[in-house]
């Protein structure tokens, strides 16, 4: 679904990506991991053609950089890691900005656009929250509306840049719960950020490890979240014992420097 | 929500009307507003009322006061609304109409016409009007090669540079000529007494500029994420806010040409409007409209009224009323931050 090869980003003086391969398959949950720096903001950016970069994006077997705005954003949707939310703006008006891409330049919303919004809000828990300005809202109900902006774009693939950082345990299940029956039931294609990485193993097919540019690792959760891996690029010292299903669990060593 | 915002344009517009009725009445005493209003029906096409107004009344209604309301009404509305494109364009509630150098370019050339032909009214709104557009464009050109291709960071810097290099150079000049320095300064102060040809002037461009800024609501809103997110949900931004900023301009200078610097109506009536209905363009840009209308009908009105027979100039009036008019209405509708 999304192919990226030999990417490279500079921003200022920084080389922030040097040569990284991405390819996430149909269907299939990747999440990005590494240190606070490691460029995984910036690689969903590229992605969705937000920087200047080298190399290639390749969206459902067309080249990203031919796409028109309009018809990338029908394809992949994006939750950014720090959203700029307009404070006056209604959560269901703000919901309904993920169906700019099907409103015609000058046109208004149609009753679809209108009902899958509901539909989303609906989902996420929202719906008492619909007449709520989102500049009332606390950390957690502004990264679900986020999501729920995110989701009423009905795009295949969804990137989303640190989804749980803010929610509850509650709601952090709910929301990458939800987020995986869409995978299932839809085929959708996921690519997170995440910085827990227990969370990262248990609901990711395939781990990418960044650190400092550089694609260090990819592969099952497994193969990724190994005390050795984890212990140089994170300079953290773990103990990372199997989990349920097999997938690891990460624990923090305490007296550790 | 929608029909809220209609309950809105409906109460706008039903101030707009008692403005405008109260403008034509003007302080003359021996006219009653309900004379004012058959005339009024009496003026629209396939329409014959007898208002009992004598033929000199008629007259003085029709080629004085109506003209002028008129051109107060439009004058407003298109800064306002033009004040709430700029807003949602830099996505800065302090922007105003004439934040990219359209008031110094519009006063520049002004200046240079008063000076040069000191005989010649006409060439003063056609000098204005390309001043303006001017003033603008040179921010413009300015803000895209010194910074990123449409950012607006570098765009508002371009618009300071420019406001104040051309005010320096339309202070210059009128240093120069001290003997016109009376109508150069009444002319920044504004008026909105030009009569029906200031009237046709206006109105195409004003038609223009309304209907695209209008139609420009829903995008200004998906603008309002910023420019990244707004890409990602497919829109093109800069494309977005040059298209606003032109028309916003061509309000502007429109506006400009036929009235001068009126002050305060670009900034104030679009807060105002948000205030009361909400954030979103959609309401924003038509409240605005319909607001300003009534609020420079009404600001005219005083100007015509509280010194007569003489007048005070109307931009003077603007500010005057309009501050603590604003700080009234923020107190009314205080909340948590904006
Ligand atoms: N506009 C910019 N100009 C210059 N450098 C930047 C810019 N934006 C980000 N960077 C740098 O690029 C690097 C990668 O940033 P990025 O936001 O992609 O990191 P991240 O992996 O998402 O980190 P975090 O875990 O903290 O979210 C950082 O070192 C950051 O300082
Ligand atoms: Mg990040």
């Amino acid at each position: 679904m999304i192919e990226v090869s030999a990417l490279s980003v500079r921003l200022g003086e920084r080389e922030v990506l040097t040569g990284v391969d991405l390819s996430v398959r149909r269907g299939e949950w990747l999440a990005i991991i590494g240190p606070n720096g490691a460029g995984k903001s910036t690689l969903l950016k590229a992605v969705m053609g937000l920087v200047r970069h080298r190399g290639t994006v390749v969206v459902d077997g067309r080249a990203a950089a031919t796409l028109r705005p309009r018809d990338r954003a029908r394809l992949v949707a994006y939750a950014p890691q720090a959203p700029s939310l307009p404070p006056d703006m209604t959560v269901l008006d703000y919901a309904l900005l993920g169906r700019t891409p099907y409103i015609p330049y000058l046109g208004r919303e149609s009753r679809r656009d209108r009902e899958v919004t509901a539909s989303v809000l609906e989902r996420l828990d929202l719906t008492g929250f619909a007449a709520r300005r989102v500049g009332e809202l606390s950390g957690g109900e502004r990264q679900r509306v986020v999501l729920a902006r995110a989701l009423a774009q009905e795009a295949p693939a969804l990137l989303l840049d640190e989804p749980t950082t803010a929610l509850d345990l509650g709601h952090q299940q709910q929301v990458l719960e939800l987020v995986d029956r869409l995978r299932v039931a839809d085929g959708l294609t996921v690519v997170t950020t995440l910085h827990d990485l227990t969370l990262a193993g248990q609901y990711a097919d395939r781990l990418l490890l960044l650190a400092d540019g550089h694609a260090v690792a990819t592969g099952p959760p497994a193969q990724v979240l190994t005390g050795k891996l984890v212990g140089e690029h994170f300079d953290a010292r773990v103990e990372i014992t199997p989990g349920p299903g097999g997938r690891p669990v990460v624990h923090l060593l305490r007296g550790a420097t | 929500m929608r029909t809220r915002s209609g309950w809105w344009v409906a109460g706008a517009l039903a101030v707009l009307a008692l403005s405008m009725v109260a403008g034509l009445l003007g302080g003359a005493a021996d006219i009653s507003p309900w004379q004012v209003v058959l005339q009024a029906a009496d003026w629209l096409p396939y329409v014959s009322v007898d208002s009992g107004l004598a033929p000199v009344e008629q007259g003085l209604l029709f080629e004085l006061r109506l003209p002028r309301v008129l051109v107060a009404a439009v004058v407003g509305g298109l800064l306002a609304m033009a004040g709430a494109g700029y807003q949602g364009v830099f996505r800065n509630p302090l922007a105003d109409p004439y934040l990219l150098g359209a008031a110094a370019g519009a006063g520049l050339s002004a200046t240079v016409v008063i000076v040069l032909l000191p005989a010649s009214a006409a060439g003063v709104p056609v000098a204005a009007f390309v001043g303006a557009v001017g003033g603008v464009f040179l921010a413009y050109v300015l803000g895209n090669t010194a910074g990123r291709a449409g950012g607006t960071a570098t765009l508002v810097l371009a618009g300071v540079a420019v406001t104040s290099f051309l005010t320096a150079i339309q202070t210059f000049i009128q240093q120069f000529k001290v003997e016109e320095l009376q109508r150069i300064y009444s002319w920044i102060l504004g008026d909105v007494g030009g009569g029906w040809d200031q009237f046709w002037l206006v109105l195409p461009y004003a038609a223009v500029s309304a209907v695209l800024l209008l139609a420009h609501g829903r995008v200004l809103d998906v603008l309002s994420v910023g420019d990244e997110e707004a890409t990602s949900l497919g829109l093109r931004a800069a494309r977005v806010r040059l298209a606003v900023l032109l028309a916003a301009s061509l309000a502007t200078a429109a506006a400009v040409a036929v009235s001068g610097l009126i002050g305060f109506v670009g900034i104030v009536i679009p807060h105002v409007a948000r205030r009361l209905a909400g954030g979103s363009y959609r309401i924003v840009l038509p409240l605005s409209l319909i607001g300003g209308a009534a609020f420079l009908v009404l600001a005219d009105l005083l100007a015509r009224t509280v010194i007569a027979p003489a007048e005070l100039p109307i931009g003077v009036v603007t500010m005057f009323v309009g501050a603590p008019f604003f700080v009234g209405v923020l107190r009314m509708t205080r909340r948590s931050a904006t």
